[in-house]
This record gives structure tokens, sequence and C-alpha cells, in this order.
């Protein structure tokens, strides 16, 4: 085989000019001098985080005694409760089935093409992610309560962003979808009282909101489900973004669907939504990040209750408490371990993100 | 790359840079423990304590935090800018500063004009910043009801609220705040090119 030599012409090489050079090395540098600027303050957030020798602040940035210390207050009060796992026969049962799940999902990810599970459907493989997600959060207990507040506002956090993110997705798909494709009576008002109602600040329906979670008993206590409920009810509210979106799908496609003889649903699940991917990507990871820094509601609807907080709630307090001065390595140990699933989620579906609010600034 | 570590900032939860920046300015903090060390000056700046100070440091910081997210929009419609506009204004002789000024900037404010109001009103509800980098402190004799230097209505509304359930004060000053906002958004938004000009950019 004779071997190709690439055209003269394609390559077309010119030496940059002093002048190019002085911009770019300009530029560079302004570049360099803006990612330290921004990454600055959470690379000392890490390093702090490892100090041994104090636990307030201090005026130098690397730690003389670099220890775990802070991470393991943190996990204080838990243990590796194996008992819990078998303790009753449908703890048993839970525990075998996300081992099975989390089993099954190490063999999937090895992804060899004569693997048995590489024609697996997807769905089944989401069920098994959750089969072992679920594990994971059964191997760590609280066994001695008063000192594992920080595992509790975690569990907290997360069970509320994963409740929020799977039912906010729904309601604003679905709200999306709804104003976009049909028309009925009271369309355009209903729009225009959400934009009105909309600008008012939220804290407004705190106050209301709260007694009227106590009367359900969802406060304090049951803050968890106070907070899901508070969350889920108002997102319909926000579903301009998916709207603009659901618009600049050609309406053609939804009524061949429907001459061929598809139900609504089934245009909805089947045509539409794989096309509209991007959004509903970027909204279940806007649901699942909002929780993690919600300080007001968290802390007015579990107020004073401790086991009720989030992860902001808990963080905040211990940094402004008055004896802050021994809990400051921990909040910043703390704040490293809430940032690096998040940061990671982030990471990883960050394309969508920047769809998402791209389209949301051109739409308005 | 340079994308990428931006966008690094605004994945990681707010609050938790908001409340390490709030301790990194204290006055024991390790700006201020910094400072004193290499003797630049003899005591603490007065970052949280002086109102003016207070201030300054609160804008510095929500610009801090809120750059990355204007610049992911802003990449996002410079690549969408056509390419003939520069040409054609090359061509006829524009210099640099030029074709910012008469093509970029237009199409940029024209893009970011619904974003920028969202933006605004937002800020004057923005309670995250306000509250967990200064609670705002520092408190003053001038105001009523227990507001400090740097309070927005939204914080003072909720520490009405939450500490002294004056639950009559804290409605009027929501209502006066949705009355403001919503009179400033219906009024600009019929104003800014974006809306009145529309067909011109299509």
């Amino acid at each position: 085989m004779e071997k190709r030599k690439p055209p003269a012409s394609t390559a077309v090489f010119r030496s940059k000019s002093r002048h190019e050079r002085h911009v770019n090395a300009w530029v560079y540098t302004l570049l360099t001098g803006i990612s330290i600027l921004w990454l600055l303050p959470l690379v000392l957030l890490l390093l702090q985080s490892f100090r041994g020798e104090s636990g307030g602040q201090v005026a130098y940035v690397l730690p003389r005694q670099w220890t775990l210390k802070n991470y393991a207050f943190l996990f204080e009060g838990a243990r590796w409760s194996i008992q819990r796992l078998y303790h009753t026969p449908s703890a048993l049962l839970m525990t075998l089935l996300s081992a099975l799940g989390a089993a099954l999902l190490s063999l999937w990810f090895l992804k060899k093409p004569f693997s048995p599970f590489a024609q697996t459907p997807s769905r089944l493989k989401h069920l098994l992610l959750l089969c072992a997600l679920w594990f994971l959060l059964q191997l760590v207990r609280c066994l001695d309560v008063s000192r594992c507040d920080f595992l509790q506002w975690y569990r907290n956090t997360l069970i509320i962003a994963i409740f929020c993110a799977a039912l906010q997705t729904l309601m604003v798909l679905s709200v999306a979808y709804t104003l976009s494709r049909m028309r009925f009576r009271g369309r355009r008002l209903m729009m225009n009282a959400v934009l009105v109602l909309g600008m008012f600040p939220g804290f407004l329906t705190m106050i209301v909101l709260y007694y009227l979670l106590k009367t359900l008993g969802l406060t304090q206590a049951g803050a968890v489900p106070g907070l899901i409920l508070i969350s889920v009810a108002s997102s319909g509210m926000g579903y301009y973004i998916a709207k603009g979106f659901f618009d600049t799908i050609p309406r053609a496609l939804d009524e061949s669907a429907r001459m061929d003889g598809a139900t609504r649903l089934n245009i909805f699940l089947k045509i539409i939504l794989p096309m509209a991917k991007p959004i509903a990507i970027y909204t279940v990871l806007m649901g699942f990040l909002a929780p993690w820094g919600d300080y007001v509601f968290a802390s007015y609807v579990a107020f004073g209750h401790k086991a009720g907080y989030n992860v902001a709630v808990g963080l905040y307090r211990w940094v402004n408490t008055s004896d802050y001065q021994g809990y400051f390595t921990r909040f910043c140990a703390g704040g490293v371990l809430v940032a690096l699933p998040v940061t990671a989620l982030f990471m990883w579906l960050q394309k969508y993100y920047v769809e998402g609010i791209t389209a949301g600034a051109v739409k308005g | 790359m340079w994308r990428t570590v931006l966008v690094f900032t605004i994945a990681v939860p707010q609050f938790i840079s908001l409340l390490y920046v709030s301790k990194l300015f204290a006055a024991d903090g390790l700006i201020n423990g910094l400072l004193l060390r290499w003797g630049w000056i003899r005591q603490p700046l007065p970052f949280w304590t002086n109102p003016a100070w207070a201030r300054i440091t609160i804008i510095g910081i929500n610009v801090w935090v809120g750059i990355p997210y204007m610049m992911l929009i802003a990449t996002g419609i410079l690549m969408n800018i056509p390419s003939d506009l520069y040409e054609s204004a090359r061509i006829d002789g524009a210099g640099a500063f030029q074709t910012w000024r008469k093509i970029t900037l237009p199409y940029m404010l024209f893009v970011t004009g619904p974003y920028l109001l969202t933006s605004f009103t937002g800020n004057i509800n923005n309670f995250n910043v306000i509250f967990l980098l200064s609670q705002g402190r520092p408190l003053s004799l001038e105001m009523a009801g227990n507001a400090g230097s740097t309070d927005l209505l939204i914080t003072w509304l909720y520490k009405m609220t939450v500490t002294d359930s004056n639950y009559k004060l804290a409605a009027v000053i929501g209502i006066l705040v949705f009355v403001v906002c919503a009179g400033v958004n219906l009024l600009v938004y019929n104003l800014i090119p974006s809306v009145k000009n529309e067909e011109d950019f299509q």
C-alpha cells in the first residue's frame, strides 16, 4: 500500500508575528490570574480541612500538622453496624437485593464485549444503580445519635435532593409540555398569573407554609417530607426553559404520530422526551442541586430540631456559633465532603447545564 | 480548560464558598492574619465591621460568585455571532475597538437583556449572599427594628419573621418588594431592545 502524502496546500503555517505573541502572552497571563483568583478560596478550603494543630482560624495557609481527624469527627457517631443489616427479615431482604444489584452493576461496568450484561436494557441498569446506592446508604448506621449530626444532615439532604430531582422533573416537564402543545381556555391567563406570582419573594409564604406544615405534622421531626413537599408543589412554576425548548420542536411531529395512532402519553414518552434529553437532564440537575444550598426554608421548617436540618443549616450553625473556633476546620472538612459529590455530578453533566442556561438566557 | 476551571467554581455549592469567604475576611481570618504578619497593616482591616467596607466587600464577593455564570452565557453567545459581520467590518476598515463597540456589544446586550433584568431582580432579593456573608451586620442604631448596614429588605424580613415574629411588618415589606420588582420588571422589559427591535436582529 503506497504511503499517501498529504497535499502540500492543506496546512498553511504562519509564524506568529511579534504582536500576536505579545497579545497571547497578555491573554494567558490574564487567564491564569483569573483562574487563580477563582480557585483560590476552594483550594484554601481543602487545605484548611487537613489542619491538625488548632480548630480555629490561623494566619498561615499550609497546615503544619496534616491530619484526617476533622474528617473523623464528621463520622464519629457512626459505626459500620452489620447487625442492623439482618436485624429483621425485611432488612435482610433489602440487603440481599441491593447487594445483588450492586454486584450486577459492577459487572456491567466492566463492559467487555462478551459480558453477558452488555445487552441489558438501560432501564434495568438504572434500577440496579439505585439498588447499589441504597445498599451503600444502608451500610452506614448512626448508633450514637447525639454525636453523628453531620451524617444525619447529609442523609437528610441526600434524600430531599433525590426526591426533589425526580418529582420536580416530572412536574416541570408535564407542565411545559401541556402549555406548549395544548390550547385551552385560561392558558394565557395562567401563564401570566404564574409570571406575576413568581415575582413575589418566596419568603412571604414562609410563615403560612410553616403553619400549614405544622398542622400536617411535617415540621421539625418531619422536616424532610415537609421540605420535599414545599419544593415539589411549587416547582411547576419554573417551566419557562423547558417550554421554550418544547416550542422549538415542530408540531408536525406530534400530528404525524397521532395520525399513526399514538396516544398523547406515547408521543410524550417516546418522541418528545428523547429529543428533549438536554433540557430534561438540566431540570434533573437543577432539582438535585437546589436542596444542598437551601438555608432559608430548611432552617425555618426544621426550627430548633437538629436532626431535621439539612447540610446548609448545619454547617452554618457550626461556623457561626459562639465557639466556632473549634469548629472551623470541621466546617472545612464538611464543606469538602458536601462539595465532592455535587461537583462531580455537575462536571459530569456540565454540558447539559451550559445548554440549559444559554437557552434560558437567550429566550428570557 | 479555562472554561472548565470557571465551571468548577459554579459546581461547588454556593453556600460553602460564601461561608468560607466570610470567615476569610473576618477580623481574625486569613487575609487579616497574613497582612498583619507581613507587617503591612497595624490593625485588622474592618471588612465586616465598617459599614462602607462591608458593602464594598459584599459587592465584590457577589461579583466573584456571579462572573462564571455570565462568562458561560457570554461565550455561548459570542460563538454564535455570524463571522461575516466581522469580515465585512474588517474590509470596511474598522479597528478593533470600533468592531467591538458596533457589532459585539449590541449583539451581546440584545441577547442578554432578559438575563440582565432577571439578574437585577434576583439580586434585589439575594438572600443567600448577604445572610451567609455578613448576616446583615454591622448593626446600626440609625435603622429601625434591628436592621444592619448591609441588610437587604429580604434579610430584614427574615430576621423579623424568625427572631421578632413581627409578621405584620414582614408582610408589608414583602408586598413592597414585590411592587417595586414587578414595576421595574414590566417597565424595563418593554423598553429593552430585545423586545422592541426583535426584527432587526433576525
